[in-house]
């Protein structure tokens, strides 16, 4: 693989040799398997997958998505036609299950491993391995510098190296010692190695994060109920107003517990002249039990903050008025007695309700209105809420007798009667015209069919109840990967090369180079440090920067000369091969090379 | 009953908004004003300059030759070494990525035709105008900082809770980081782009999105409000900056090229502006981090959509497009890590991450509905 991709740079004839190669695989299956694989694990598919991804993502932005909202997609369905259909054949009503989005992260994440896993072995085997041997000519390197220690000051070449290798240990270097009482002893180091691991560990918890969330989707399940103040929730498939289980639940795994809700107060917004009556508080109280023999425990629930129960989350997540009513039937018993949660429906609570009383005798009933916490109506007789609280609570309907149809045992929507096959006792155009009660008022229907009352107002609130195993490891991965980002990010891989040798006159000529692997903005920084490090660890005088500009050009080249020799021409130390920056900005044109330049 | 809103504040807080877009109009003209005099001085001085050089050298054209081959050779020994071991390690068409010490290798020789340095360091002869921009601009930012404390302390609360107050404070964030970022380098051929920015967003947040100090809906009283956003608001700040680099290294790679072909150089305010890998080297660098706020938004808001709505990730729009922009920016990681994708391509990523985030922040808010819907309008 590396020879390849080297190949390929070089000149363009293996290029297309590998082109060839790709195109005609005369490499029987083994040989298509491995040639696939190291397209799939390739640094350019990783990179097309994920802007694939990104594209792949968007259209579940544009349409209505099915499991956030099934009802706005069969609509649009509806609304659409044939162009509805394609869609939903193309499933872009359910884009982060399709086929096509699960097709590119399930590559990109098989991509991902086979990159991951080649990778740690081989950091595996360089965290054990020593620094790459010393490069003939340090001065080739990014960074590069000379240090001369006077012959008076007792520190031979062997020495020296030894020193500098204490002191690079120190600084959390790896380093190997070479050729230690040789003519030119040298020594190579490394740090950094965390960068790697930090890079690993990011893909590797991304791995762990889509496992995590595969786990949520098979066990996991989630569900609604709604509460009147007063009512009691028992976590049992039968308690749910509705209920979505993950591909592999199991109804076992239900803890019964129970909640209560006792009573729910919303504080509204009195002061802001645009925001009058917006909600700024809405507050549950509730009483939990553990399991059915626990005891009884008073907690709050509030938007944003859950209570946890038996494995799971409950939520807040709605709230509304439930007008409580008594209806008797034509034959004078109470046929229904109770709370009906009204359905909101536009601003300030207005809500619609819908009240089935099949109990009545000798005919079923219906209702169907509205409830309207603070009653306002219009000259042209259109009624609407004025005020989100009860300053003016109205329960406004229209009557219906006959056969609710729901005796077949066919399910139906609580929220909407179907009017169709009922006989209507009131409504605004028949003389009995329709329903209007307040608090506390009882009205008669006509023909003696029974009668109304509106006894009171409560609040009910609506509930979400989850339940995700996968979510805590989630949030450990989550939190491992930006651990990992952050250091494979920020910690520097970088070598350092140190070679000594002896000069003629008894000077130590000591010459260094820095490489970094990767992106390392402070490797001049380091090659500064290091050398500080060196001069005051030798006590040699300290050097002033820039002195050294000028005749560098046969400075020390070790593989080409001998640097006690080449030393010579230096006439004081050597800067590091930094150049002089500041003059860069300056507004003339260099004609000649400014500053230390480097030999080629 | 809980904070009481202070309508008085607000309307302090609303002078000073206006008060600080008038301000940052004034130090947008000294921008403008430095990129324009400073483009022509420089012009001045090359022509001396080549002139200068013409008559030593005995050539006319100002080209440093010079910076290719020592350039070229720091970077073969440099990052050919690395390649060597890298690829045992790495997968197929990694590149190693143009790293700042080669890029500092050919910003300290080469002249042709720009004149800002690599490091981005302050250098070099004192441009007035820009002195009077940044000080202005620092002026600006004082009275705009007073005003979005003042609608925090009107409201109670800390100042982001809708479209006015996310743009308000927004384009407070995004001056103050470019500001702090001029202490260490020398961005200032931003100013006119982040200066006009945050002019635009205040205009737009007191026109089209005005809204009275109060309180928030319940959704919003959590304190990952002021995790989450703070940290989103902060990350858009950088990338922000990294945008107009990118945008910056978009034009200059196309002017160095037609500099280096022969052409004619028709950008003389780019001048200021330092060379492509420059620019492609240091908004990596702030992209990195941004990127790592990035990641931290996207995970808070992850951990309060848990606890708000009982569900970590549900693709709901604001999800989608954040995770769109960061599947983005992570591909523009890897695009200069892969052979091929760094430089122009990169450049490119970056910009279309940033349009992400504009989108995200503009339309997403405002016309699509979804559980995040709580713009305030
Ligand atoms: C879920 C998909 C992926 C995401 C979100 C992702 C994200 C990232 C990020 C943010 C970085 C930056 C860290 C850095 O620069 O040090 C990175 C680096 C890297 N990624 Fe990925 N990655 C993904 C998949 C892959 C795959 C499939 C491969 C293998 C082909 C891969 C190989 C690499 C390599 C080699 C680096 C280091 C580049 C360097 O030298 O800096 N990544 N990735």
């Amino acid at each position: 693989m590396s020879e390849r991709v080297k190949a390929n740079k070089k000149s363009p004839a293996p290029v297309a040799a590998a082109k060839a190669e790709a195109a005609l695989p005369a490499l029987g299956p083994l040989g298509m398997l491995r040639w696939a694989w190291t397209q799939l694990t390739s640094m350019r598919t990783a990179l097309f997958l994920l802007l694939l991804l990104a594209v792949a993502a968007v259209p579940g932005s544009l349409f209505p998505q099915r499991p956030a909202n099934p009802f706005v997609v069969t609509q649009y369905i509806k609304d659409n036609g044939d162009y509805g259909k394609l869609l939903d054949t193309l499933q872009l009503f359910d884009v982060y299950s399709s086929a096509w989005f699960s097709a590119i992260y399930i590559l990109l994440f098989i991509s991902l491993i086979g990159c991951v896993v080649p990778r740690a072995i081989a950091h595996y085997k360089a965290m054990r391995s020593q620094p790459p041997r010393t490069p003939k000519r340090l001065s080739r390197l990014p960074e590069y510098g000379t240090l001369v220690v006077p012959a008076d000051a007792g520190l031979p070449a062997s020495d020296a190296i030894n020193s500098a290798a204490g002191l690079l240990r120190k600084r959390g270097y790896r380093v190997e010692v070479r050729d230690d009482d040789g003519a030119r002893p040298s020594l190579g180091a490394e740090r950094g190695f965390a960068k790697e691991v930090g890079n690993l560990v990011f893909h590797t918890s991304l791995i762990g994060v889509l496992v995590s969330v595969a786990i949520g989707g098979l066990f996991g399940y989630s569900g609604q109920r709604i509460l009147v103040e007063g009512d009691t929730f028992v976590n049992t498939l039968v308690g749910y107003d509705q209920f979505t289980p993950g591909t592999n639940f199991q109804s076992s795994q239900l803890q019964p517990y129970s909640i209560q809700l006792d009573k729910f107060d919303v504080t509204f917004d009195r002061e802001s002249p645009g925001k009058f009556g917006q909600p700024i508080d809405f507050n549950a109280q509730v009483t939990t039990k553990e399991t059915p023999d626990a005891p009884a425990k008073q907690e709050t629930l509030k938007v944003n903050d859950p209570v946890t129960l038996g494995g799971t989350s409950i939520y807040l997540t709605g709230n509304g008025y439930a007008p409580v009513v008594t209806i008797r039937d034509g034959a004078g018993n109470v046929a229904m007695q109770g709370p009906v949660v009204a359905k909101l429906q536009g601003e300030n609570y207005y809500s619609s309700v819908v009240i089935k009383v099949p109990d009545a005798r000798p005919e079923q009933l219906g209702f169907v209105g509205f409830f309207l916490p603070t009653a306002f109506i219009t000259d042209a007789g259109i009624s609407f809420s004025g005020d989100p609280d009860l300053f003016n609570p109205q329960l406004t309907l229209n009557s219906y007798f006959g056969d609710l149809g729901l005796d077949n045992g066919a399910p139906q929507n609580v929220f909407e009667l179907d009017v169709k096959d009922l006989t209507p006792l009131n409504n605004r155009n028949l003389a009995a015209g329709g329903i209007t009660l307040a608090p506390g008022s009882t009205y008669t229907l006509p023909d003696g069919k029974g009668s109304i009352s509106f006894d009171g107002v409560k609040r009910y609130v609506g509930v979400d109840i989850h339940h995700n195993p996968g979510q805590v490891s989630a949030l450990i991965f989550a939190l491992l990967a930006v651990a990992g980002l952050i250091v494979s990010l920020y910690v520097n891989r970088r070598r350092v090369w140190v070679r000594t040798g002896t000069h003629a006159d008894g000077r130590t000529m000591v010459e260094y180079g820095l490489l970094a692997r990767g992106e390392d903005h402070r490797l001049a920084a380091e090659a500064q440090s290091i050398r500080k490090l060196l001069t005051e660890e030798w006590q040699l005088a300290a050097d002033d920067g820039d002195a050294g500009g000028g005749s560098d050009a046969g400075v020390s080249d070790p593989g080409v000369s001998d640097p006690a020799g080449a030393a010579d021409s230096v006439p004081t130390q050597q800067t590091p091969s930094r150049q002089g920056h500041n003059g860069a900005d300056s507004v003339t044109i260099p004609t000649g090379s400014a500053g230390p330049t480097k030999d080629q | 009953m809980p904070f009481v809103i202070n309508e008085t504040m607000g309307a302090y807080s609303e002078l000073l908004m206006l008060l600080a877009a008038g301000t940052y109009t004034v130090a947008f003209i000294a921008f403008a004003w430095d990129l324009a005099k400073s483009s022509k001085v420089l012009r001045a001085v090359d022509l001396k300059a080549a002139e200068a050089a013409g008559t030593v050298a005995g050539t006319k054209v100002p080209v440093a030759a010079g910076v290719g081959a020592s350039a070229g050779t720091s970077l073969d020994a440099g990052a050919g070494a690395n390649r060597v071991d890298s690829h045992l390690a790495g997968p197929a068409g990694r590149a190693e990525r143009p790293s700042s010490s080669a890029a500092k290798q050919a910003g300290a020789g080469s002249a042709a035709g720009r004149t800002a340095d690599a490091d981005m360091r302050y250098a070099g002869e004192r441009r007035v105008p820009a002195r009077v921009a940044v000080a202005l601009t620092v002026l600006g930012v004082l009275i705009h900082g007073a005003g979005v404390v003042t609608r925090a302390l009107g409201a109670g609360r800390v100042p982001w809770g809708n479209m006015y107050e996310f743009l308000t404070t927004g384009a407070f964030v995004a001056v103050a980081v470019f500001l702090l970022v001029l202490i260490r380098r020398d961005l200032r051929f931003l100013g006119t782009f982040v200066v006009g920015l945050a002019i635009i967003m205040l205009v737009a947040a007191s026109v089209a999105y005005w809204t009275p100090v109060g309180h928030l809906v319940p959704a919003l009283q959590s304190y990952w409000l002021v995790i989450h956003v703070s940290i989103a608001v902060m990350s858009s700040a950088l990338f922000t900056l990294t945008f107009a680099m990118s945008a910056l290294q978009l034009v200059q790679s196309h002017r160095q090229k037609t500099i280096a072909g022969g052409g004619a150089d028709k950008l003389g305010f780019m001048r200021l502006v330092p060379s492509a890998l420059s620019l492609e080297n240091l908004s990596y660098r702030i992209n990195a981090i941004a990127f790592i706020g990035w990641t931290f938004t996207l995970m808070f808001g992850a951990i309060w959509a848990e606890k708000a709505w009982g569900r970590f990730w549900g693709w709901d729009t604001k999800e989608v497009w954040t995770f769109v922009i960061w599947v983005v920016y992570a591909g523009y990681l890897h695009a200069r890590a892969t052979r091929g994708w760094t430089g122009t391509r990169a450049a490119w990523l970056s910009i279309v991450g940033y349009l992400c985030v504009v989108f995200n922040f503009t339309i997403v808010n405002q016309f699509f509905n979804g559980l995040h819907s709580y713009s305030g309008l």
